[in-house]
């Protein structure tokens, strides 16, 4: 017995075969439905389309009770989604959607998942890429007038792409075998 | 028999209710049973909480490591770090979603995944925010305040491998995207091969289910990393050739270098330690004091801990309670005859790499005052002569 699950039990790593035979089987239609998140090529994104201009008006209704008028951002705990394009290496570096984060798709992502932050997933997909557009184009990375589309918004280089390099702390390089 | 002994403990329990009654006496008898306990009233250590937003409970508590005894945190007093709440979760309802670079997409209940064989670890659970205060050069005044988003736990459920042997993940599978079920849905990419040893699906802590606050019913465990990758509510896994670059893997989470660069997964927490009696708030007679605090890695096994009582010229080594666990809290502890002099006390500690905890400035020197997460500095206390111990 003991010698017979040892047995059964190499092969199911190995070869990683189904072993207790657990779970249930879930169809590709159910997956697509509960899969929410977009790649920075854009894989997940749905599509749709939003300007800037249509952003402004949803802006102002669900995010700027937060994040400000022109996403100045509310104390620590509403972060600024605009400023600091150049500051990073400056002694006071400010981190915001338009000078820290590499990826125009994370926006997308973010917004249509967890924002409004009461009322999360209550966008539509235009609706996300309006916003999405009207927070880039008050970086200055997009006109007012640009549209994003599932295949437009993957191409938008956000200033910090480049700002990002893997971990340099020697111990983990170590453990990690990198 | 039976039913006679029956018969006199009811008789006796009537007549004890009766005297009770009548007695005008304090009844020496002490309280009655309860069926889920609570500690004494006299006990007050809590969590300090700091709420972030409006909205409830979006933000993180911190436990109170100055009143812990031992290397266990109760699950009461376990620290929090929130981004969207708590979510109220039925069990019953609740699905893990394996799918993505899979031969077969599956859901798992989690009364299903208590069927796989089943494993309990105690590891430490630590935010890679934890102790910012002290490397911005702002340290908190307790011990609470700067390092107390530390906890330790058994936690106990099935090794994320078996799980995923059912759904059969593909070769090409480099990451796993980890959802959980709260209101924001926050999400992490994990490098699969990294962690896929160790990796538990956990719904079990100290003995019991889950807290909702850890992540009831469901969460993952990856021990040695950051606290953020240890996703609660977990109910997705996606099996993908690339991270997906989630806000709380750009925006968050990663290091901000003085070259303007930022390094990004920075996984591991790296070995550190803190004194935790004598510490800041607290005051101390003259006399024989025991100096005791944590440290923990997530490289493996904490090999020494060093303590110095004279503003740090000389060290001597401190006990370390055993058993030492892989990825655990080692509680240590250094006797003290203290003269009444004014003085700084500090460990420091080295983990089974041979790695030494670095000193703040060696810290700022490599990663600069403005990383944002994974300092791990030493931690000095300052002394008074009236025995008044300070953050400094």
């Amino acid at each position: 017995m003991c010698w017979r699950f040892s047995f059964l039990f190499l092969i199911t790593l190995s070869g990683q075969d189904k072993r207790f035979g657990f779970g249930q089987p879930v169809p590709a239609e159910e997956t697509r439905k509960r899969d929410i998140t977009v790649f920075p090529n854009g894989r997940g994104l749905p599509p749709g389309r939003g300007t800037a201009k249509a952003g402004a008006s949803i802006y102002a209704s669900k995010c700027a009770e937060c994040h400000n008028d022109r996403g100045e951002g509310r104390e620590n705990q509403y972060p600024a989604l605009v400023g600091g394009i150049g500051s990073l290496a400056s002694p006071k570096p400010k981190k915001s959607v338009g000078s820290y984060w590499p990826y125009a798709t994370t926006l997308w992502d973010h917004i249509h998942r967890a924002m409004p932050f009461d009322h999360p997933r209550s966008l539509n997909a235009d609706e996300v890429y309006a916003v999405t557009a009207f927070v880039l184009h008050l970086n200055g990375i997009v006109g007012e007038t640009e549209e994003l589309n599932e295949k437009s918004l993957p191409r938008v280089k956000m200033p910090n792409r480049d700002g990002f390099i893997p971990e340099t702390r020697p111990f983990q390089k170590k453990r990690l075998g990198r | 028999m039976k039913d006679r002994r029956k018969f006199l403990a009811l008789s006796a329990g009537l007549l004890g209710s009766t005297a009770c009654n009548t007695n005008k006496a304090k009844s020496e008898s002490g309280a009655h049973m309860r069926p889920y306990g609570l500690r004494s009233p006299h006990e007050k250590t809590a969590r300090v909480l700091r709420e972030l937003t409006a909205s409830p409970g979006t933000g993180s508590s911190r436990t109170p490591l100055q009143d812990l005894l031992g290397t266990i945190t109760p699950s009461e007093l376990h620290y929090e770090r929130h981004h969207a709440g708590v979510p109220d979760i039925d069990p019953a309802q609740h699905e893990l979603l394996i799918h993505g670079l899979v031969e077969q997409p599956l859901s798992f209940t989690v009364a299903v995944l208590r069927r796989f064989p089943s494993t309990s670890r105690t590891c430490f659970l630590e935010c890679s925010g934890n102790v910012i205060g002290d490397l911005r050069g702002n340290p908190p005044p307790t011990v609470q305040d700067s390092h107390g988003l530390l906890s330790c736990t058994e936690w106990t459920g099935v090794l994320l491998k078996l799980v995923l042997a059912e759904a059969r993940v593909k070769p090409e599978a480099k990451w796993l995207i980890a959802e959980g079920a709260d209101a924001c849905r926050m999400a992490r990419s994990i490098p699969l091969a990294e962690v896929l040893d160790e990796a538990l699906l956990v719904y079990g802590q100290n003995g019991e289910a889950l807290r909702p606050e850890q992540g009831y019913p469901l969460r993952l465990i990856l021990p040695g990393y950051e606290g953020n990758m240890n996703v609660k509510w977990l109910h997705r896994l996606q099996a993908a050739d690339a991270p997906a670059m989630s806000v709380k893997e750009t925006a968050n989470y990663t290091e901000l270098l003085p070259s303007g660069k930022a390094e990004i997964f920075t996984f591991l927490i790296e070995a550190r330690s803190v004194i935790t009696w004598p510490s800041g708030g607290q005051q101390i007679p003259a006399g024989f004091n025991e100096i005791t605090g944590l440290a923990w890695t997530g490289t493996g096994k904490i090999r020494r801990v060093e303590v110095s009582t004279d503003n740090g010229q000389t060290w001597a080594d401190a006990t370390l309670q055993e058993p030492i666990l892989d990825k655990g809290i080692v509680r240590f502890r250094f006797p003290w005859q203290w003269d009444g002099k004014e003085t700084v006390i500090q460990s420091r500690c080295t983990d089974e790499t041979g790695f030494v905890q670095p000193s703040r400035d060696e810290f700022i020197a490599l990663r600069g005052v403005n990383a944002g997460y994974h300092y791990n500095g030493i931690k000095p206390w300052l002394v008074k002569a009236d025995g008044h111990v300070l953050a400094v």
